[in-house]
């Protein structure tokens, strides 16, 4: 062997900033091997799926739109990831803050008043930290690990929004799709760039990435959870409450799942749906990975990864590549990082002749 | 209700089971390492599809559970290496690879959504199958559900009864004392994993070719999610995995028996059971955290590397 | 089997006359860290039955040198011979073979397997399980080191674990024994035992490498010595000749350090009270304390001693609030009952606590020394609004670095980057920098190197002189004589009445800690018995 690994005596700061990108020109690699196997050429496959969706003012609007929901969720995750509490259920929690808000929305139909949005946004937000309860208090209470019971979660609360859109609140003039009645314009969030689908929901998102900063970054609960991830001991022996941590960290993510969802469904869906996300909650968890755990850089991986969710729906149109790739790209891309942060702690080194 | 229709229950339970007694035993070996692999569901797809695909093209169920075991195996390899070598965080490798697993099948399988297998008849044992009652209840199964008996059983004598089994519990442990002694705990988790990944890829080629006969995206649909659930359940007793897990195949079953019975209940409700059923042992068990304490493996889930002490 | 007695008692009569070839050579030995020279070019020779001393301060490179005859860790430079012949000894399986046994500093046992079962894993021929049986108890009667081979490992106190561990390696014949700070588990009287088993070893033919910072046990074990410091081999010794202060120097490079005293009287304020405290053991590892009371007075140093697993964890874990009591009057801190208080509201009365695990509990890896203050020092008005004051932890931070004689670049260093000493002097520093009435500090220079140590202690008289009550647990005995005015003993979770340190003595302590004392366990066992 030429190289040598070994430990470096200090975690490296520039590689701390540097492995999202060597993950991010790895999978590029990767993505342009599989385009060569499929047979495609790779200048245009490329094309297609990075350049195509944001070549126009319209695209960026899309781009946008798609990493509101993923940096929403992907900083309401990271307050939990940061204290070792992880909510894996963000696609369940969404689901509720849907079912939550859309049931507003269905209910008031016949209203104008300029309240309905609001109340939407705190009856999904309600549905969303509801189903992150639930996981919270079995761990709390009964020591339940809770990323099997927020997983679990996932598959229930997809089952109760496709159960009332299937029955209950199934739009009675929609020919048996399974869908609710279209959201009246009082339900609907304004857009706010003539020629896009830019929605009122992105300033959410983006209030969130800001107040994420300061609460992670600059504030003393944010040092808690930061200490209850790195050493569980030393936040007990500093007095830090563990259960605070984990409702904390789980509620903040079912807040901000919540809220994704009801954005989802006034903004560009604008009604229910049996999925109302395209795996938003998962795709989350890359994004707060490969964001850093950081609000700065979640702000920046939730563009990436929303356009490769584009990019998917583009080789599907103009290449015929299932859009299936999507998730092939998203788990190349953490699985890239994980292996790239090696680099944090250990260094290669030539090997001398001894 | 007639005693043919708890017959059919009891059966088709057992045929429901069997991908979570595979996966559960798989993931059991991992974790008894020190190894937390929640990529279960991942590999459980990607064995589903590829044993699908060598069903589909020649036929062989042979070649088909050797398709799955090598796609499960080369899946565990990633997260070995990701873990083990790169000594990455456990959680999130187990979760990326799922998530590539869910995006990489459904890629593979989307020419195979609408081929439709021939089913593959349960052995037919010879005057034993015949007779009543009892032939049904313990000789009307495939091959595949007898085979996780054995596999059971063999776990049973590593685990407990041999050198090697004893070495890997005590690797899981303490990894530290292990390499005091000598042993290679990275060698030795490696192999874990790898059989982790073997046995998933195992389960889901038994419910693509076996259990639906079909492929549809997602279809392990958290089975793999309730196997790492059923391993904490069952405290990490190989016994008790395979309750568990028939436990679990028997509440699938009831699904499509409870409207048989007369109760009216939309679909969805019942599809909710298992996944809330996961939910409700687990609580239960997890309840007292000393019997969490002692029996899971005390190094679960950390990383460990000679390199680093 | 005479025979062989005979020849090996010949054998140690050569070593004598320095004829035969040693047993065990090191030529030349270098192990090279990223961040350290754990060994520089280290040579050594022991002899045939000989008992020889490694010597040097924590952190000299002593334990990382005995890995490398153990096989655990490869040098990068350098030659082992074993009987005159050089060896590749590439895993502790090939050193088993050759006959070196190892006894580890931290057990390498495994707690959930029984004693035959963590005897087996470290034979690489398996053998039936009750012949292992027969044979562990026959090794441990030839020795005088009862074990029980169905034991399961974690029922064991520590003593009998090291046992096992001995056992282990005698079981398999051992031409040379490794034994890497054998005494810090073991009572005076224990040591005892231990050293006639040695003895005999040694008579037998066997080699011991017996790895000490413990100056009187090796004038009175050792044949042979070999000092470090740095990783460089400083000197070799015949103990026999020298004197513990002569072998200090050699081992430090100066004097041993003495803490000044200034002892001022006991005023009678209480500042913790325990009262009949008895909990159960919340698990199969740990221990119950049994109706446990003891004061701690201002301006007073109260010394625990005992050896470790005896209920010490439990007892702080009650007394810092990580373990809660159902009666707060179990616990008065600072005059308020304080039994249901959590960790954090203990602080704000007056408690300030130096955890024995140091990365990982009192600090947190992966944070830089200025957070790592502010992860107690945050009651200091360090936080307003909810958030953090960074101008104002960092003046502090860098007020414990200065103080307390830190050695790092800046507050913004991580304190992984830190030696075990700064580490230890940081916590410490910014625990008393809160000002606490009542100090509670456990294992305090365990591990730690001299220096460090003595900066340490001497914070901790400083303090107790300024009148903070100070309740100091340890498992060196010399440490707890050197700082204490009152010494209490624990033993199997009971605590023994209060000793004044100038009229007891290291012998009286080391009994009582096998639980000889009244009102002991030792004593109840009798009186049950009785009845």
């Amino acid at each position: 062997m030429l190289f040598k690994i070994e430990p470096r005596p200090d975690p490296s700061k520039k590689m701390k900033y540097l492995s999202p990108l060597i993950a991010v020109v790895m999978m590029l690699i990767t993505g342009l091997i599989i385009f060569l196997i499929l047979g495609k050429n790779p200048v245009s496959a490329f094309h297609a799926f990075f350049i195509e969706p944001v070549n126009d003012f319209y695209g960026l609007g899309e781009l946008i739109i798609k990493a509101s929901p993923l940096m929403l969720i992907g900083v309401g995750l990271t307050v939990g990831f940061r204290a070792n509490i992880w909510n894996i259920g963000a696609e369940g929690q969404l689901a509720m803050g849907a079912v939550f808000a859309g049931g507003i929305a269905i209910y008031f139909s016949n209203s104008t008043s300029v309240f309905i949005i609001p109340f939407m946004f705190i009856a999904g937000a309600f549905g969303g930290m509801l189903w992150a309860c639930i996981p919270a208090f079995l761990k709390t209470e009964f020591n339940a690990n809770e990323i099997l019971v927020s997983l679990m979660l996932n598959y229930v609360g997809i089952l109760i929004l496709s159960l009332l859109t299937h029955g209950y609140w199934k739009d009675p003039n929609g020919y048996g799709f399974p869908q609710s009645i279209l959201f009246s314009e009082s339900a609907l969030l304004p857009i706010l760039i003539e020629g896009t689908r830019l929605h009122a929901g992105i300033i959410i998102s983006f209030l969130a990435i800001f107040i994420g900063w300061i609460f992670l970054l600059k504030s003393f609960i944010g040092f808690q959870l930061q200490v209850s991830g790195l050493a569980y001991n030393a936040a007990s022996y500093a007095g830090f409450k563990y259960k605070k941590m984990v409702w904390f960290g789980l509620l903040a993510g079912g807040l901000a799942a919540g809220l994704a969802g009801v954005s989802e469904i006034s903004g560009p869906i604008g009604q229910l749906l049996p999925s109302v996300s395209p795996g938003y909650g998962f795709a989350a968890i890359i994004v707060a990975f490969v964001g850093r755990l950081h609000p700065g850089g979640i702000f920046l991986s939730s563009l990436l990864v929303a356009l490769l969710y584009l990019g998917g729906e583009s080789v599907q149109m103009n290449l015929d590549l299932p859009s299936a790739v999507t998730g092939i790209f998203q788990g190349m891309l953490l699985f890239y990082l994980l292996a790239a942060d090696f680099l944090i702690n250990f260094r290669f080194k030539v090997k001398s002749k001894l | 209700m007639n005693i043919d229709i708890l017959l059919n229950i009891f059966v088709a339970t057992i045929a429901a089971g069997t991908p979570l007694v595979y996966a559960a035993l798989g993931e059991l070996i991992t974790e008894k390492s020190g190894v937390l692999n929640l990529g279960v569901e991942g590999m459980m797809l990607v064995g589903a599809i590829s044993g699908f695909i060598a069903m589909a093209k020649t036929g062989s169920l042979v070649f088909a559970v050797l398709c799955g075991m090598a796609a499960g195996i080369l899946m565990s390899l990633i997260f070995a290496f990701l873990v083990l070598t790169l000594m990455a965080n456990q959680v999130a490798s187990g979760l990326a690879l799922t998530i590539f697993g869910i995006g990489i099948s459904a890629f593979i399988g989307i020419d195979y959504t609408s081929v439709a297998l021939k089913g593959i008849p349960p052995l037919n044992i010879p005057f034993l199958s015949d007779i009543p009652f009892i032939g049904r209840i313990f000789f009307s199964y495939d091959i595949l559900i007898y085979l996780s008996l054995v596999l059971l059983t063999g776990i049973i004598f590593f685990l407990y009864k041999s050198r090697a089994g004893l070495i890997l519990r005590a690797i899981g442990e303490n990894p530290k004392s292990g390499h005091a002694l000598g042993f290679s705990v990275i060698g030795i988790r490696y192999l874990a994993v790898i059989f982790g990944g073997a046995m998933a890829g195992i389960g889901g080629v038994y419910l693509a070719v076996l259990y639906t006969p079909m492929w549809v995206e997602g279809m392990v649909a958290g089975r793999g999610w309730i196997s790492i659930a059923l391993v904490v359940f069952a405290t990490w007793r190989p016994l008790r995995v395979i309750a568990g897990a028939y436990l679990f195949g028997g509440v699938t079953i009831i699904q499509f028996h409870i409207q048989g019975f007369g109760i009216e209940i939309s679909s969805q409700f019942l599809c909710m059971l298992p996944y809330l059923a996961t939910i409700i042992v687990l609580v239960i068990i997890s309840r007292n955290k000393n019997t969490i304490r002692l029996n899971s493996p005390a190094s679960l889930g950390t990383t460990y590397h000679p390199a680093t002490n | 089997m005479k025979k062989i007695k005979n020849i090996k008692s010949k054998q140690k009569d050569n070593s004598e006359n320095q004829e035969t070839t040693p047993r065990l050579e090191l030529c030349n030995i270098t192990k090279i860290y990223p961040s350290v020279i754990a060994n520089d070019s280290i040579n050594l020779k022991v002899a045939p039955g000989e008992i020889h001393a490694v010597l040097g301060e924590n952190g000299a490179g002593k334990s990382t040198l005995m890995k490398i005859i153990y096989g655990v860790v490869k040098p990068d430079k350098g030659q082992v011979l074993w009987h005159g012949k050089s060896r590749n000894i590439i895993n502790p399986a090939y050193a088993r073979k050759l006959g070196i046994g190892m006894v580890f500093q931290h057990f390498s046992l495994f707690e959930t397997l029984t004693v035959a079962e963590n005897i087996a894993l470290a034979m690489e021929n398996q053998n039936k399980t009750e012949k292992l049986s027969k044979k562990i108890i026959e090794v441990s009667e030839k020795y005088g080191l009862a074990v029980e081979p169905e034991r399961l490992v974690h029922s064991l106190p520590v003593g009998l674990r090291q046992r096992v561990e001995i056992v282990r390696c005698l079981i398999q014949n051992p031409k040379l024994l490794i034994m890497d700070e054998p005494t810090s588990v073991l009572t005076p009287q224990a040591i005892e035992k231990m050293f006639v088993t040695l003895r005999k070893l040694s008579k037998e033919g066997c080699s011991i490498l017996y790895i000490s910072h413990k100056l009187n046990e090796i004038l009175e074990l050792c044949d042979k010595a070999t000092i470090i410091r740095n990783g460089k081999v400083i000197g070799y010794a015949t103990p026999a000749d020298e004197t513990p202060s002569s072998l200090a120097k050699m081992m430090i490079g100066k004097e041993l350090p003495v803490c000044s005293e200034n002892r001022k009287k006991i005023q009678p304020k209480k500042l913790l009270e325990i009262s009949n405290l008895s909990k159960s053991k919340d698990n199969q590892f740990g221990t119950s304390l049994n109706n446990i009371s003891f004061n701690v007075h201002s301006r007073e140093i109260l010394g625990i001693a005992g050896i470790s697993g005896n209920g010490q964890h439990e007892l702080i874990n009650s007394i810092v609030g990580e373990s809660l009591s159902e009666k707060p009057e179990d616990i008065i801190i600072c005059e308020k009952p304080a039994g249901n208080f959590a960790p954090d509201q203990r602080r704000n009365i007056g408690l300030g606590f130096v955890p024995e695990d140091r990365l990982g509990t009192g600090a947190v890896p992966g944070m830089n020394l200025m957070y790592n203050y502010f992860l107690t020092g945050h009651r200091q008005n360090l936080v307003k609004l909810g958030m953090i004051c960074f101008k104002k932890t960092f003046e502090l931070a860098q007020k414990c670095i200065s103080s307390f004689d830190v050695k790092c670049g800046s507050y913004n260093d991580q304190i992984t980057s830190l030696s075990g000493g700064n580490v230890q002097k940081f916590i410490t520093g910014r625990e008393i920098l809160q000002n606490p009435k009542l100090f509670i500090v456990v294992q305090p220079t365990w591990g730690v190197d001299i220096g460090a140590a003595n900066v340490i202690r001497q914070s901790i008289i400083d303090l107790r002189n300024q009148g903070t009550g100070v309740l100091l647990v340890s498992e060196e005995l010399d440490e707890l004589f050197e700082v204490c005015d009152r010494l209490i003993v624990i033993a199997k979770g009971h605590i023994s009445p209060s000793l004044n340190v100038k009229e007891t003595t290291k012998n009286e302590i080391g009994e009582w800690m096998s639980g000889m004392f009244p009102g002991g366990p030792a004593e109840l066992m009798k009186e049950n018995l009785a009845k």
